[in-house]
């Protein structure tokens, strides 16, 4: 299955802010406030200046985090970002 | 406009203009006590007006308007012109207001700290805030609660209280009959009479208050308390706030500060004693 690569938001685009297990996002660009819960603001975090693809940010994660890199975690990251990126919070690289 | 009037309510100054004598009469009586500011502009500007000239004689119906208009906006008998002016400042206030966050929540405060309690209408939110604003709190305003962007802090718009049905007797039994407008009965809301807050929440209408605690009151139910996480309170406080969406990155910011620095609770209650009591014990807790 074909992994796509994505490009996280311009640096100050988004404004994250933690509230318990929630974390509030705002997107200067669309003025929209996005809700999101775990792995959401990790996934965004993980993400570089590069494009990444599903399969990099979950070896990425599982070393922060210690998850088993092996496994569904790529399918399970790959799953969210097709998500964040129809938020308009990620772009397809 | 033949006849009209000035009032200011917390930050909000408003001109109320009607075809018709009664409901100005009926609004200056209500507003006598509060401090008045003739020289300051109008922030919003609420119109009684008849739907077409000659119906101001053959029936007269009131309908509102003002800087916003509301198509579906229900023309109103005129015996309910004072609703109808009520209606017409909350909708000015709810649609136009951009300098503060608008919370749909009543407020009291003591020691300069407040209490915000949010919820639907038939949440006994108001009733509860009245019944708080003649003991030993002061009422900021049973209807909306206004939260200054850059300091976070709470401010009043102590209107004059909209007792509806139920909480008409509770509240008359209680206070000075010069303090209740007159009984409007059979209106789109049921009956409702019009409470003045007292003159010292009247008086301090323009001190902030730090908001300490986030209350989501349900009338109804065995005695309850629910501590509610930050997050489950932003989106409640989003619902509640008709600006929102309109003050951008600024309501982003007053609302997560908000939530993180007053913790927040759902209490559910079977009668007003119970209520009040709930939230004197929350009160205790926050403070310590």
């Amino acid at each position: 299955m074909a992994d796509p690569a994505y490009r996280a938001a311009p640096p100050d685009a988004l404004r994250i802010e933690a509230l318990g297990e929630l974390t509030a996002i705002f997107d200067r660009r669309s003025m929209q406030t996005h809700l999101v819960v775990a792995p959401m603001p990790e996934i965004l975090a993980a993400m570089g200046e590069g494009p990444s693809s599903a399969a990099t940010l979950a070896r990425r994660l599982a070393a922060a985090f210690d998850l088993d890199a092996q496994g569904d975690a790529a399918e399970i990251v790959a799953e969210r970002l097709r998500e964040l990126a129809a938020m308009g919070l990620v772009a397809e690289a | 406009m033949r006849h009209s009037t000035r009032i200011a309510v917390g930050p909000v100054q408003f001109r109320i203009g009607s075809d018709w004598r009664e409901p100005i009469t009926a609004l200056e009586r209500l507003y006598a006590g509060y401090p008045k500011d003739e020289d300051r502009p109008a922030d919003a500007t609420v119109r009684l007006f008849a739907a077409r000239p000659w119906r101001r004689w053959l029936r007269p119906s009131v309908h509102i308007g003002g800087d916003f208009v509301v198509p579906d906006a229900l023309p109103l008998p005129l015996s309910m012109g004072l609703l109808a002016a009520e209606m017409g400042m909350n909708l000015q206030v709810a649609l136009g207001w951009r300098r503060h966050m608008l919370l749909h929540a009543s407020a009291v405060a003591r020691d300069w700290r407040a209490v915000i309690l949010s919820g639907e209408s038939g949440s006994g939110k108001s009733t509860l805030a009245a019944l708080l604003g003649e003991g030993d709190w002061r009422l900021m305003g049973d209807e909306f609660t206004l939260i200054e962007p850059a300091s976070g802090d709470a401010l009043a718009f102590p209107r004059a209280v909209s007792l509806k049905n139920e909480a008409i007797a509770e509240m008359t039994a209680r206070v000075d009959a010069a303090r209740l407008g007159p009984l409007l009965a059979g209106t789109p809301k049921g009956n409702i009479r019009h409470l003045v807050p007292r003159a010292d929440a009247i008086a301090a209408m323009h001190e902030p208050a730090r908001p300490a605690l986030i209350l989501f009151p349900r009338f109804g139910g065995e005695a309850a308390i629910e501590p509610m996480g930050a997050g489950e309170a932003f989106v409640r406080l989003t619902e509640a706030s008709t600006n929102y969406t309109a003050l951008g990155e600024a309501g982003f910011a007053a609302l997560t500060r908000l939530v993180r620095e007053a913790p927040a609770f759902g209490i559910a209650y079977p009668d007003s004693a119970t209520g009040m009591a709930l939230v004197e014990q929350l009160w205790a807790e926050a403070a310590r």
